[in-house]
């Protein structure tokens, strides 16, 4: 009887141990990202007013701002989610329900895992070598999109494939067996069942890609820059301009590290002002990409 | 598409006289006797070989299924009754390595429903199928009923027309009626298994599969399904899949027993489970194995 509760008591003990391994192993990340955050929010809070989000970068750190850079970021943004959603999505749907198994696709879907872990810088000198030289793209808007396009290319279609593999077989048959075409069971059931995920995947990819300097480096992006790009909007006949793809351009972060490299300490602190507006950014798009996969998984639940 | 049309055509007018003079040849070979009371064959079995890659999952099956009638398949796990039942909306073509032999012949119109040549996507809209779990989409109560319709492009008014009759032949509408709009997830199993009946009836298919169709639900919603068959025969002829016995006994008029791939005894469900001609089949019945 004693030895028994010796036993218990032992393993009692261990969980316990593991208990307290476990909290201290969480807390490192959470202290470490609090420290951080706080540590941008005491150095760039100050700096974040209207005018620096209004202002071109200067030679004077108290005149500069970052309008010329986060301007950079929406458009670059804008044209890779134009870029890699539609060719991922597509290329998701066709590898999970078009496509036969057999060693081709099996060889492609490997090298879409990989293509995922290949370094960021890569992807600049490929697109330095096929967008800018071959292509003529220049080093510009279109190109900077189109190389965090192709970067964030695999992690699209991988979530893709993930959140079309939550839905049921039993939904696929029953949507065959009222007599579907593939066609009619993707756009009808599989794209707007799935839609939660890889909205959510999309989401994480561009949150990736808002943050990249090293491909766009590459590319030959401006790291100081004071002048916007033309209007895509114009008061003439058609209206619409596509001119702004084609005109240089400068992001968030790479005018921090521009900014981070001077010896001048004031720029530090613009830097961390920069440094703000981007993890801004980024949370609240992780912030909606929680909100839709929410509200879908209230909707749906297999 | 339009061959369905007109073979559904066919069928309310003139078809049925002719229906009744073909007689089942696998019928007449079990059990003479009971033939001659025989209605029309619905769809014929022939010679039906399956294969999922190397393994035989069908062998030589010979059944002919009479007209509005229920025809139950029953038989131990594995024995391909099942595979058997998925032939017939040709759904194993989904699946890669899945090879069919024979013919399966639909009635009146003649045309081979396993032939390579035939249009699986038109079968599935002539055949409705049923499945194992209620498998309702994620869509409102009335987006489901319609979603057949709407493959077919019908108007708005002829898919809320058809729609309301389906939901009433599936004994539903007055549980739904004030509530289309509604998920139809927020329905229960038993409503949930009605809803896909009602889904596969509102394009009036000339057949209706059942794959198991009260496994996973409770006694109560397992005896409104098993009432709505009963009703169901005379618009419609009804093949289902069961592993209860009593199940089969209760709802079918013919019952098809098969074991390891292959039939082992066709004949009318009373004479089956009162006394079956073969050995096995009683061991089975029986509960002897299984």
């Amino acid at each position: 009887m004693s030895d028994f509760r010796r036993i218990i008591a032992k393993r009692k003990r261990q969980d316990f141990v593991f208990n307290i391994v476990g909290i201290v192993c969480t807390l490192v990340g959470i202290v470490t990202l609090g420290a951080l955050l706080f540590n941008l929010l005491s150095d760039g809070l100050a700096r974040l007013d209207w005018t620096f989000l209004t202002s071109f970068p200067s030679r004077f750190a108290a005149r500069a701002g970052i309008l010329s850079s986060w301007v950079g970021t929406l458009l670059i943004m804008f044209v890779t989610a134009c870029a890699a959603v539609p060719l991922g999505v597509a290329a998701g749907v066709y590898l999970e329900e078009y496509a036969r198994r057999n060693w081709v696709t099996n060889l492609i879907e490997i090298n879409i895992a990989n293509l995922a872990g290949v370094p960021s810088i890569i992807y600049g000198l490929m697109a330095l070598g096929l967008l800018v030289y071959q292509f003529r793209l220049g080093q510009s808007i279109l190109t900077g999109g189109l190389t965090l396009a192709f970067l964030i290319l695999p992690i699209v279609i991988v979530a893709t494939r993930e959140a079309l593999r939550t839905i049921p077989q039993g939904i696929r048959e029953a949507a065959y067996a009222l007599g579907s075409t593939k066609w009619q069971v993707v756009r009808h059931h599989l794209l707007p069942y799935s839609v939660g995920g890889t909205m959510t995947g999309i989401i994480i990819a561009l949150s990736r890609a808002i943050g990249e300097t090293a491909p766009l480096i590459t590319i030959g992006a401006l790291t100081f820059i004071a002048f916007l790009p033309p209007s895509p909007v114009k008061s003439a006949p058609p209206f619409v301009s596509s001119e702004w793809l084609f005109s240089p351009f400068s992001v968030l972060p790479i005018q921090m590290f521009n900014w981070v490299s001077r010896p001048d300490q004031d720029f530090v602190v613009n830097a961390a002002g920069a440094g703000l507006v981007l993890i801004i950014v980024t949370l609240s798009l992780n912030a909606v990409a929680i909100l839709i996969r929410y509200r879908v998984r209230k909707r749906i639940k297999w | 598409m339009a061959e369905a049309k007109m073979d559904r055509q066919d069928r309310t007018r003139g078809g049925r006289a002719e229906e009744r003079t073909r007689t089942p040849v696998a019928v007449q070979q079990s059990d003479a006797r009971v033939a001659a009371s025989h209605p029309a064959t619905k769809a014929e079995v022939q010679s039906l070989n399956f294969f999922y890659g190397k393994l035989q999952a069908l062998k030589d099956i010979n059944i002919a299924f009479p007209s509005n009638r229920v025809t139950a398949i029953i038989g131990p796990s594995g024995c391909g009754k099942s595979t058997l039942l998925r032939c017939f909306n040709r759904i194993h073509d989904l699946y890669p390595d899945t090879r069919y032999e024979g013919r399966i012949t639909l009635q009146p119109s003649g045309v081979n429903i396993i032939d390579p040549a035939t249009d699986p996507v038109e079968m599935r809209m002539r055949i409705g199928m049923v499945f194992q779990k209620p498998n309702a989409f994620p869509k409102s109560i009335f987006e489901n009923v319609a979603f057949g319709l709407r493959l077919l492009g019908e108007k708005r008014s002829v898919i809320e027309e058809k729609a309301e009759r389906a939901l009433r032949s599936a004994a539903l509408w007055d549980e739904v009626k004030d509530r289309l709009k509604e998920s139809a997830y927020a329905l229960s199993g038993g409503q949930q298994q009605r809803l896909c009946i009602a889904r596969a009836l509102a394009t009036d298919p000339e057949m209706l599969l059942f794959d198991e169709p009260t496994s996973a639900l409770d006694p109560i919603a397992t005896a409104r399904i098993e009432e709505l068959i009963l009703t169901l025969k005379e618009q419609v002829t009804i093949i289902i899949v069961t592993h209860n016995m009593q199940q089969a006994a209760r709802v079918s008029d013919d019952t098809a027993f098969l074991y390891l791939g292959e039939l082992v005894e066709f004949s009318r469900t009373t004479k089956m489970f009162e006394n079956p001609s073969n050995k096995l089949t009683e061991e089975y019945i029986t509960g002897h194995f299984g």
